[in-house]
This record gives structure tokens, sequence and C-alpha cells, in this order.
């Protein structure tokens, strides 16, 4: 088991890739698997976080099987 | 209820009435529960903050954007009586004068159907992990705040 972290628009084209996979274990928050996934670089004060799929805080736990993503702002609808 | 992403591109109006064709409660093969209809459909602008904008790319998290579509979508159904709600998005490339996103909500009477409505669209708007990429004269450019309502 692991944990799959995934990047997206701006944040995808920073980090240089849309995927990561981690070691179970090695990370217990978002913050320490944005660190490990990304070679510690800064996150973006307006970074927002999901872990399967639910929005959460950065310092909220992370555990084996998860999936944990990072992205800027949402802007769907019409434009 | 129902949650549909495309990335071909649709006419909201027809996507509208064959939905409302393949719902008994829609269609009237199941009686008439129905008065009042509410629709919001967003297109796609050719200009955004001052710059002549040609072509947009919106990137999404399909497994998350849908499961919050449909929350959302639960959610307006627990908040106001309606008896169906509707939400079609596009992702992928867009150009100007393409139609976005239609959202539309039936119920008895026109006091649930325009707040459900409008609802959804803007819930949408601020919780659906969608972001736009869009393309000016001078470049490619992320969309990085929503435009007021």
């Amino acid at each position: 088991m692991s944990i799959e972290v995934k990047f997206f628009a701006s944040l995808r084209e920073r980090i240089g890739r849309s995927e990561h996979r981690l070691e179970a274990g090695d990370a217990t928050t978002a913050a320490e698997v944005w660190r490990l996934a990304t070679g510690a670089q800064d996150m973006p004060p307006n970074t927002l976080v999901a872990i399967n799929m639910e929005y959460a805080s950065a310092d909220a736990p992370v555990k084996d099987g998860d999936e944990v993503a990072f992205f800027p702002p949402v802007t769907g609808g019409c434009r | 209820m129902s949650v549909e992403l495309r990335e071909s591109g649709f006419d909201p109006w027809q996507a509208l009435l064959d939905y409302q064709q393949s719902r008994p409660a829609l269609n009237g093969t199941s009686g008439a529960s129905f008065g009042a209809t509410s629709v919001f459909v967003g297109t796609m602008r050719d200009f955004n903050e001052g710059d002549t904008v040609s072509a947009m790319r919106l990137e999404h998290y399909p497994a998350m954007t849908r499961k919050h579509l449909e929350a959302i979508c639960a959610e307006a159904a627990q908040r106001w009586d309606i008896v169906d709600s509707l939400i079609i998005h596009r992702y992928g490339d867009i150009r100007p004068h393409d139609p976005i996103v239609l959202v539309a909500v039936w119920s008895a009477h026109r006091a649930e159907s325009f707040p459900a409505c409008r609802y959804l669209i803007e819930e949408l708007k601020s919780r659906a992990p969608f972001w736009k990429q869009e393309t000016t004269d001078d470049s490619t450019r992320w969309v990085e705040h929503n435009t007021p309502g």
C-alpha cells in the first residue's frame, strides 16, 4: 500500500508532474506528503488540499491507501 | 437527479429536452408534479479581465468533480422540495460561444426551483474542482479566481 499524490492545473505545471506515489508511513499529514512529493518546494499560500476527494487542511492526517491532491483555487462554471 | 461531465460540445436546450423526455417524473407518464423549471446555462465569453480570449481549456479532477456535483444536488434536494435536478458540465477544449454548463431544477413552484438552481451553480463554482486555462492574444494563463455572480 502507499499514498497516491495528485497535482492539478498550475500546480501540476509548477511541480512538473501530475502524479506521485509515496510509501506509506513516510508522511503523517498532507503537508508532509507535499514536502516529500515535491522535494520540499514551498507550497503556494492559496493551495487547496483534498484527501480521498474531500477538502482538508494541510495539517490533516493521512494514512495508508489515501489519495492526496493539491490544486489551486477552483474556477468552474461559466465565464 | 443527474450529473454528467462531457468532453464534447452539447446543445443545452436539446439536452434539457432529452432529459425531460427520459424521466417519468418529467415526461408526463407519472402525473404532472412539477409546475416550475428553472434553468441556468453558462456560455464561454470571448473576453476576461480586459483581454480578448480566443480559447479555453477546462481541467478537472474527474472522480472528485463528480462526487461533489452529486453532493451539491443532494444538498439542494434536502433544502428545497424539488422534483428533479440536472447538471451537465464540459471539460477539455472550449471555444467562445460554447455552452460550458447547464443547471436545471424542476419543482412544484418557482419558490423552490429558482433558489435551488442558484444554489447549484454557485456551489458548483466554489466547490467543484475545475480549473480554467485561457488563451489570449499574448499568452496562455490560468484563471485564478471566479468572476462575481
